[in-house]
């Protein structure tokens, strides 16, 4: 019992940067961007969240935990929105390649956030790493509650950023589903012409939405530096979970909701190994994730369910006078 | 009444396209303007100017007797005007109703009841039936044309713009219609048709627009005018209304369809039994409702169409040769046999064109796998291209760099017939070429296809206008849900004949 409690606590702490990255491209995917840029947003927010809070250490001396984790979020987020607005700019105004363009912005987003992890290393002469009270707050669950026996550690013992990444999903879903601005972003995502005949303005949907969305999937490459690897940068720490995210969209079929569910399922098969040993080896444990992504992205394909399938503008520019 | 809207010199200009040169036009308050012309005469270029989507290069635009600048189809909606579009711009996986709400201020939530009580308040008002909440894609065209019309409403526009409404609607359809826009007009909302129908803009009509060529010839009071003159004025000089039919010359046996049934991806039988010859040196109609069976008919004989049971014997033109069944050969089998098919869908760009390619392109989709060195012929297809714009007249800036997807539908149509005309075929399947074409282009298409009878070609005609079939056609397969329910002799059989056959499928002779 104690074990599945362990594994299931544990599966909900590694899919949480996932959440934020499929979050964070549902969004920007509803706008008819496909960013494959995830990757690159996630390494950029997390040496930026990284950043934030080792600076802010450096310069009061004695940290206050909430403080450092405000800072933390809000750098992620607007190094996040940085790389997506690059993205934005080559794809909507000058509507540039998507595909390409997040391809680049994922090779872009790996050295920016690899180059300023090594700067910041050299600088310091030794691992940049918070302080523990930077740290623990990172890790902290929600007192009182957590202590209740099973439910606590079940529903209350996870850290700030747990709760931030559902509250962004169910948001989204609201948002989507029950908005006159989130129908105008579906229809500017299905057909941009419609949309804009409808006068709805293209352009800032577009941007907006690629925008938030990147700074959302910012915030789990924060997440993992912060959370996952303890506040400490790690050369090549997100390693492809931007990828996975990118699936997860299609896995997900576009919706916030089911993209928590499936955040929680993958977040568990990269963690099984631990839980689950069955005397394999470990390298089979590590390509499960990615064996289930390319099932599930071809049972996904099969299903023709028209709801299910993706935005009918993913992938394309909009330019009003074209015929 | 006062001038709804006032448009002073508007001119636009695509590239060395004048697309409008110098338009004016008045619309009145309460009434039906119905503007007439080929097409590419810039009728739906003019239209698009006054609902936002393009800005005139030159002109004044007045509502009601102001002058405004309309820089968006915002804009448009500010001032009341609604475009409703020949392709319908509705978003699919929405709702009718959020389709009608899309991208208008109001409260940030969504208040779905509310919104379904304002529809059905204006479908009463006007005699719509539309249900709120049914999805775009299970609607019916004119299902989603309504909710088009009801969206335009709904935003509180006073001057409607319909594009075409009726290409797509069947007769009756066409006739609600038209007593819903009277009952608007009546209603004081300004309505402009945009069409090249004569008999449409005779039936709903109070005063009549002409365009040629994007100049603007005139209007004129419909209850002043006739058909004749209209066309005149719309085409320029009087055009023969009669269609050519030469006799045919020692036709023989080319095509034998023998007990011919298909049953699509639904599981639904769209051919049921479908027997018929079509013979060389004359042109077989296929007359039918929409949707009885012609596309599947033409596809199983191009090899494009599953079919369940039956047989397509082809005799080949040469001397000693044995028929062969065309049923389970693949479709490039079939057209190596000099089996044609040009099929113009209802979006006329879907099929047989690559929209994004030159007609030299286009050309040397037939052709590229002929040639026997390493690399593409790129010569022979340029000057099939060139060929082709010449007898046709398709206008066309060049044969190389322009998609023909800027094209107008006109020429497109021209392309895609004239490239399967060029390969020689000893069958030619025409379906639908002249869908959405005008007077002009259309005796032109009818014209090439007599060339290729004359010159021995089993050809078989699928068409809409039934005054055209009777006129053009030696013989007249017609189609009742996907069964034949008769064959007749085009030129002693009636309208009236024709017309019965395809709602019902006679007994025992239809079937045979």
């Amino acid at each position: 019992m104690d074990k599945v409690l362990n594994f299931l606590v544990a599966a909900v702490l590694a899919g949480t940067p996932l959440l934020f990255g499929t979050a964070g491209e549902v969004l920007t995917e509803k706008s008819g961007n496909l960013n494959l840029g995830v990757e690159g947003m996630m390494f950029m927010g997390g040496v930026a969240g990284l950043a934030g809070a080792y600076y802010y250490e450096q310069a009061v001396g004695t940290p206050i935990g909430w403080v450092a984790i405000l800072i933390a979020v809000a750098c992620a987020f607007l190094c996040g929105v940085l790389g997506a607005l690059i993205y934005g700019f080559l794809t909507i105004t000058l509507r540039a390649n998507q595909n390409v363009t997040g391809l680049a912005l994922t090779i872009f987003g790996t050295g920016f956030g690899n180059f300023f992890g090594e700067v910041m290393h050299n600088s310091v002469g030794s691992y940049v790493a918070v302080c523990d009270v930077t740290k623990n707050a990172f890790s902290a669950g929600i007192p009182v509650l957590s202590g209740l026996p099973v439910v606590g550690k079940l529903l209350f013992s996870y850290n700030v950023l747990v709760y931030l990444a559902i509250a962004v999903a169910l948001g989204l879903a609201w948002f989507l589903g029950r908005t006159r601005k989130g129908l105008n972003l579906i229809a500017v995502g299905e057909s941009p012409a419609t949309a804009d005949a409808a006068g709805i303005n293209v352009t800032v949907y577009k941007y907006l939405s690629t925008c938030i969305g990147g700074g959302i999937a910012g915030l789990g490459g924060m997440y993992i530096v912060m959370v996952t690897c303890s506040g400490v940068w790690v050369h090549n720490c997100i390693s492809g979970y931007g990828w996975l995210a990118v699936a997860l969209v299609i896995f997900a079929t576009w919706s916030p909701l089911r993209s928590i569910f499936c955040a929680l399922v993958f977040g568990g098969l990269s963690v099984l190994r631990y839980y689950l040993p069955l005397g394999i080896p470990m390298q089979i444990y590590d390509i499960l994730p990615y064996v289930v992504t390319v099932i599930v992205l071809v049972a996904i394909s099969m299903r023709n369910k028209r709801e299910s399938q993706p935005p009918a503008s993913l992938g394309s520019a909009y330019f009003r006078e074209e015929r | 009444m006062g001038n709804a809207i006032e448009l002073k010199g508007i001119t636009k200009v695509f590239g060395e396209v004048v697309a409008n040169n110098k338009v004016d036009l008045t619309v009145r308050e309460g009434e039906i303007l119905a503007i007439l012309g080929e097409n590419g005469s810039g009728k739906t270029t003019l239209m698009n100017m006054l609902s936002g989507i393009y800005y005139p290069d030159a002109g004044q635009i007045f509502v009601h007797g102001k002058e405004v600048s309309i820089r968006s189809p915002k804009d448009a909606f500010d001032l009341g005007i609604g475009m409703i579009h020949q392709h319908f711009k509705l978003v699919d996986v929405l709702t009718a109703a959020e389709n009608i709400v899309l991208g208008l201020p109001g409260q940030g939530k969504l208040d779905r009841k509310a919104i379904s009580a304002q529809i059905g308040e204006i479908s009463g008002k006007y005699g719509f039936e539309i249900d709120p909440a049914r999805k775009i894609y299970d609607m019916s065209v004119s299902e989603k044309q309504t909710v088009e019309i009801v969206k335009v409403l709904y935003r509180g526009a006073d001057v409607l713009i319909l594009d075409e409404p009726t290409a797509v609607l069947t007769p009756q359809e066409t006739d609600k219609l038209f007593q819903i826009l009277k009952t608007m007009a009546a209603d004081g909302k300004s309505i402009i048709i945009i069409t090249h129908k004569l008999h449409e803009v005779m039936s709903v009509s109070n005063r009549v627009a002409v365009l040629r060529k994007g100049e603007y010839i005139d209007t004129v009071n419909t209850p002043e005018t006739n058909p004749q003159a209209l066309t005149d004025m719309m085409v320029g000089h009087a055009v023969t209304l009669n269609i050519d039919r030469p006799e045919p010359r020692d036709p023989v046996d080319r095509l034998a369809v023998e007990a011919l049934t298909c049953v699509n991806g639904e599981g639904v039988t769209v051919l049921k039994d479908v027997s018929f010859t079509a013979r060389s040196g004359e042109i077989l109609g296929i007359a039918g409702i929409a949707g009885s069976g012609q596309k599947e008919l033409c596809e199983a004989i191009a090899g494009l169409q599953p079919v369940q049971q039956g047989h397509v014997y082809y005799t080949p033109a040469e001397e000693g040769k044995d028929r062969e069944d065309l049923i389970g050969k693949d479709p490039m089998a079939i057209r190596d046999l000099g089996v044609s098919l040009a099929f113009v869908p209802e979006d006329r760009l879907g099929m047989g064109l690559v929209a994004s390619m030159g007609m030299a392109g286009n050309m040397m989709l037939r052709s590229y796998r002929s040639g026997k060195s390493l690399l593409v012929d790129r010569r022979s297809p340029r000057e099939l291209a060139e060929v082709v714009m010449k007898q046709l007249e398709v206008s066309a800036p060049d044969v190389t760099d322009t998609p023909v997807r800027r094209l107008s539908g006109g020429n497109v149509q021209k392309v895609l017939v004239g490239r399967e005309i060029a390969s020689a075929p000893t069958v030619l399947m025409a379906a639908y070429p002249v869908r959405g074409l005008d007077i002009n282009s259309s005796y032109t298409i009818y014209r090439l296809l007599n060339e290729q009878k004359e010159k021995g070609v089993a050809v078989i005609y699928v068409g809409e206008d039934l005054d055209v079939l009777l006129e053009l056609c030696d013989r007249i397969l017609v189609l009742c849900g996907g069964q034949v329910s008769g064959v007749v002799e085009g030129r002693t059989a009636t309208k009236e004949q024709v017309g019965l056959m395809m709602t019902q499928v006679r007994g025992k002779e239809g079937a045979k």
